[in-house]
């Protein structure tokens, strides 16, 4: 039998006095991971752009404070070796570490977007271009890439040349995901209806397709941001990344190449550190979250 | 041009080689522009009757053979006349649920049409137009319209479906098992409102289903298919009561119809058991099952043969008569 | 009584939503008997497949068997607790579920999965005797023994449908609970597997319940039918009172929707909408719908009352 016997029908009325910020509220509790995961990264957010208030961000370039101090009433979290005031340093530098995964996976996911969205939905000759090119790239080692990539641009590389190098191999992953779901989301019978009704293919691409495909897309972003921030990070860490410029990984770099763990200047490697956990933990919450609105199981329960 | 819709030895292959499966089979079919009719294509599963709404309606294209939309091939139309190919032809689908994109509510089904169409001259005339058409099918427009698929009910949402190729004002609506996720109650209900739509405005059918019962009720012609061959042809009346293919012979005395003075006999032999394979046969393909079989059966496809004035039955049983028109073909209007 | 292999009292079945009690299955009597067969009848939403569920004690939360007994014989099945219940299903009662055949294992051959109910019963049977039995099943519901050994996508629909029938009789139970075991399948299968269903059950002395909402069906297989509507059963009899007497006004309209073979006429439907269970009608859950309806039917929830030699009906006219 089509309906379920609970009787759909009868649950199907639209409960009364519910308003929109009601059911998100509601739909926040039954979802804590979404919640917690962004709040996670908000707050991440926040140090970047609140932080400068309170913190003085000049202090986050060599010579401004006595090295190695270890953290103080003066300095909360300490020195390091060349002189910058530590918490000026994250200040300063989690929210350009944030700005690189942003823009690299935003490229990703607009790239993905149109390709698989291209490819999906026309099938075709267009289809098997799109997917040769894609899976091929995939099996290219992409650290390795980068690693050349970076080097090559060293000496004159900055964040935004940073976002663009590490987007370079973004945005594979994002069109064979959106590929997918648009594939299975193609033969939908209100595609069907929407061709009855005489829309065109970007206009069912636009109007029927996206707005169902929202999660994902969100998923992928945020996928997308956490390889980005990640690649990132990783060539920073291997000093490949702009060296005038105290982001999380070239904070790293220069903790390993001044042997801040030997000499027991802790503070110069554990902050960054808990901001990467931080961040990667808040991004799979976001992404486990938007998981289970995803599940099309729990969206028909509405 | 009198011809709104034209198959012309349409053919559906899928796959390759020896396990290519033969979805349908040289079919044809012409439904007249000007004569409104009520057609049922009744077959079982792997008939090949959704393979042929999907092709008829642009969904898929035809390995062989043309789809004709008032003398023009389908497939290679320009865009004007696939615009007024989707006006002109409409559909109503099996899946009440489904239809409805649940990111919107559901009047997006009704006024996305209307515009594209351009029905209208303007909101308020679209608005009294969706009203209309939702009170012709017994809905109310306060309870449906502003709400999201999943608050509405199967029944209430096939109507709505219904209302909305009443909107159009289509010439033909192909019809693929509207009824068969709906409830028993509402089932009547929507059928008569199909009839309504086919008295009252003139639309043709073609009824897609696997129902005979509502088939027999609702419609003047029948074409029984059986793994994407035509069957039996001809009018309901005759196909029904007196069946003569053997296929539509074991279909109809299958039906468990609600009368209990004839109750099914437990020690009646049933004719051998159908676990149907699908490799590919040189001739008719009901041979291997069929209590009738000759040799001759496995050899040659055989054509359509006119069994009576207004029916035809594609079987060798009935080599001696006329044979309607060359191996295959089959036009209900040459036979009403 | 001891004729009696099933008897239902006072059965209700709640599901607890957020938004208030689903009431299911609200407060119906039934028996079954011994090797009978007993159609349960209804359109979507009317607690026939939560009845079959309730029987064998496989409501999931939010559900509840709010009360009422379920009696198999001279067990309380309402009282088992669940190690209990795991030895009575499948040995004593069995149910081939709506979509059973696309529930199969997918990576494991049928031959096992048939044999896998026996073994959780019965540890340690030799396993000659097993493929003997394995042999016998299938042949009892028209197999041919090399099936045992196929995966089931290497099946027809048909076929999968009488392994999930082998798997139901494995254990010889008393009784079967069949709910809408061929709606997935074409209409010649159809007859093919309820004459499967009716062989079996003249072998074992099973009784069948035929849960389902197909009239014709019933007509042609059952020996006595109850209707339900909105969680309610509204009438009980031979089914050929039912078809030929109906009493109740709902029962009285289906029967007349049905669209026959023999003669082309107007098609007619029930007017209105099914019942919302979680805020159900007052009086008779029907009485909006009815064309007979009287004051009374909106304020008093009407009684079974016998209306003829194993007949009950829950209607005011025959108060």
């Amino acid at each position: 039998m089509a309906a379920t016997s609970i009787g759909s029908p009868a649950l199907a009325e639209p409960r009364p006095g519910r308003t929109r910020a009601q059911a998100i509220g509601a739909y926040c509790r039954r979802n804590p991971t979404l919640v917690v995961g962004l709040v996670l990264v908000l707050a991440l957010l926040a140090i970047g752009l609140i932080g400068p208030v309170f913190v003085d961000v000049n202090n986050a370039v060599p010579t401004s404070t006595i090295p190695d101090q270890p953290p103080s009433s003066d300095l909360p979290l300490g020195s390091d070796d060349q002189g910058r005031d530590m918490l000026a340093v994250l200040v300063a530098g989690v929210p350009l570490t944030l700005r690189v995964g942003f823009i690299a996976g935003s490229v990703g996911l607009l790239i993905g977007i149109i390709l698989g969205f291209l490819s999906g939905y026309q099938g075709g000759v267009v289809d098997t271009i799109v997917r040769m090119v894609v899976d091929t790239l995939l099996t290219v080692p992409g650290l390795l890439v980068l690693i050349i990539i970076a080097n090559s641009i060293k000496g004159v590389i900055d964040i935004n040349l940073m976002a663009l190098v590490v987007a370079s191999l973004a945005w594979m992953h994002p069109t064979r995901t959106i590929r997918a779901q648009v594939l299975s989301f193609r033969e939908r019978a209100y595609v069907h209806m929407a061709k009855l009704s005489g829309m065109n293919g970007i206009e069912i691409i636009v109007r029927e397709l996206i707005p169902n495909l929202l999660p994902y897309l969100a998923a992928t972003f945020v996928g997308a941001v956490a390889g980005a921030v990640l690649a990132s990070i990783g060539l920073e860490a291997l000093g490949l990344g702009p060296q005038n410029e105290p982001t999380i990984g070239m904070t790293i770099y220069w903790s390993i190449s001044f042997n801040a763990l030997l000499r027991g200047l802790w503070w110069w490697w554990v902050p960054p550190i808990v901001i990467i956990v931080c961040l990667f933990t808040g991004l799979f919450m976001i992404s486990a979250g938007l998981d289970e609105i995803a599940n099309p199981r729990r969206r028909r329960a509405a | 041009m009198t011809t709104l819709l034209e198959a012309r030895n349409l053919s559906r292959v899928f796959g390759s080689g020896p396990k290519a499966n033969v979805a349908l089979d040289h079919f044809s079919l012409t439904v007249d522009a000007n004569a409104s009719s009520f057609i049922a294509i009744a077959g079982e599963s792997g008939s090949g009757k959704t393979t042929l709404a999907r092709l008829l309606l642009g969904f898929d294209r035809p390995t062989s053979g043309e789809v004709l939309y008032r003398g023009r091939d389908m497939w290679k139309m320009p865009s004007r006349d696939w615009w007024q190919f989707r006006h002109e032809v409409q559909a109503i689908f099996q899946d009440p649920f489904e239809v409805f994109n649940p990111f919107y509510k559901v009047d997006h089904v009704l006024s996305v049409p209307i515009s594209k169409f351009r029905l209208a001259r303007s909101k308020a005339d679209a608005r009294s137009q969706i009203e209309n058409a939702l009170l012709a099918v017994g809905l109310r427009p306060e309870e449906t319209l502003g709400r999201y698929p999943h608050q509405l009910s199967g029944g209430q949402r096939q109507r709505l479906t219904v209302a909305r190729a009443l909107l159009l004002q289509p010439r033909l609506i192909i019809a693929d098992e509207p009824v068969s996720m709906v409830d028993a109650s509402l089932r009547a209900t929507i059928l008569e409102s199909l009839r309504k739509l086919h008295t009252d405005f003139g639309i043709s059918f073609l009824y897609i289903t696997h129902d005979l019962p509502t088939a027999y009720q609702i419609c003047s012609n029948i074409i029984v298919l059986y793994r994407g061959s035509v069957a039996e042809v001809g009018d309901v009346d005759l196909v029904i009561k007196t069946p003569r293919h053997p296929y539509s012979q074991l279909l109809i005395s299958s039906i468990p119809e609600p009368d209990v003075e004839t109750r099914w006999d437990d020690d009646e032999t049933l004719p051998s058991r159908s676990d149907v394979t699908l490799a590919p046969t040189r001739g008719c393909r009901f041979a291997d099952r069929c209590p009738a079989v000759m040799p001759m059966c496995r050899e040659t496809i055989p054509p359509l043969y006119h069994v009576d004035e207004k029916r035809a039955a594609a079987c060798f049983l009935y080599r001696d008569l006329p044979v309607l028109l060359p191996t295959g073909e089959a036009t209900p209007e040459a036979v009403v | 009584m001891t004729d009696e292999v099933l008897q239902i009292r006072d059965l209700r079945v709640y599901y607890h939503t957020p938004s208030g009690p689903v009431k299911a299955v609200d407060g119906i009597d039934f028996s079954l008997m011994r090797g009978e067969r007993f159609g349960l009848v209804g359109e979507s939403g009317s607690g026939k497949s939560t009845t079959a569920w309730a029987i064998m004690r496989m409501i999931k939360p939010p559900g509840v068997i709010e009360s009422g007994t379920i009696r198999l014989g001279d067990t309380q099945l309402s009282r088992l607790s669940q190690p209990e219940l795991r030895n009575v299903r499948l040995s004593e009662i069995a149910m081939v579920p709506q979509g059973a055949m696309n529930s199969l294992n997918p990576v494991m051959r049928v031959g096992d999965q048939i044999l896998d109910g026996i073994r959780t019963h019965r540890n340690g049977s030799a396993s000659r005797d097993l493929t003997e039995r394995l042999k016998d099943l299938l042949s009892m519901v028209g197999l041919p023994p090399h099936v045992m050994n196929l995966y089931p996508h290497e099946l027809s629909g048909g076929m999968k449908q009488r392994v999930c029938i082998a798997i139901a009789i494995s254990l010889q139970p008393k009784v079967v609970i069949a709910d809408e075991p061929t709606s997935a399948l074409d209409v010649v299968v159809q007859r093919q597997i309820m004459q499967t269903l009716s062989n079996i059950q003249r072998r074992l002395g099973a009784a069948i319940l035929l849960v389902g909402h197909d009239m014709g069906l019933m007509a042609k297989f059952v020996d006595r039918i109850g209707v339900m509507y909105g969680g309610k059963l509204v009438e009980v009899g031979s089914v050929r009172d039912i078809f030929l007497e109906p009493k109740h006004p709902y029962t009285q309209l289906l029967i007349s929707s049905l669209p026959s073979l023999d003669a082309k006429g107007v098609l007619r439907g029930i007017p209105g909408t099914p019942p919302s269970l979680l805020t159900p009608p007052p009086g008779c859950v029907f009485h909006p719908r009815c064309p007979h309806v009287m004051p009374r039917c909106s304020i008093e929830v009407p009684d079974p009352r016998m209306a003829g030699a194993e007949r009950w009906v829950a209607c005011h006219l025959y108060t």
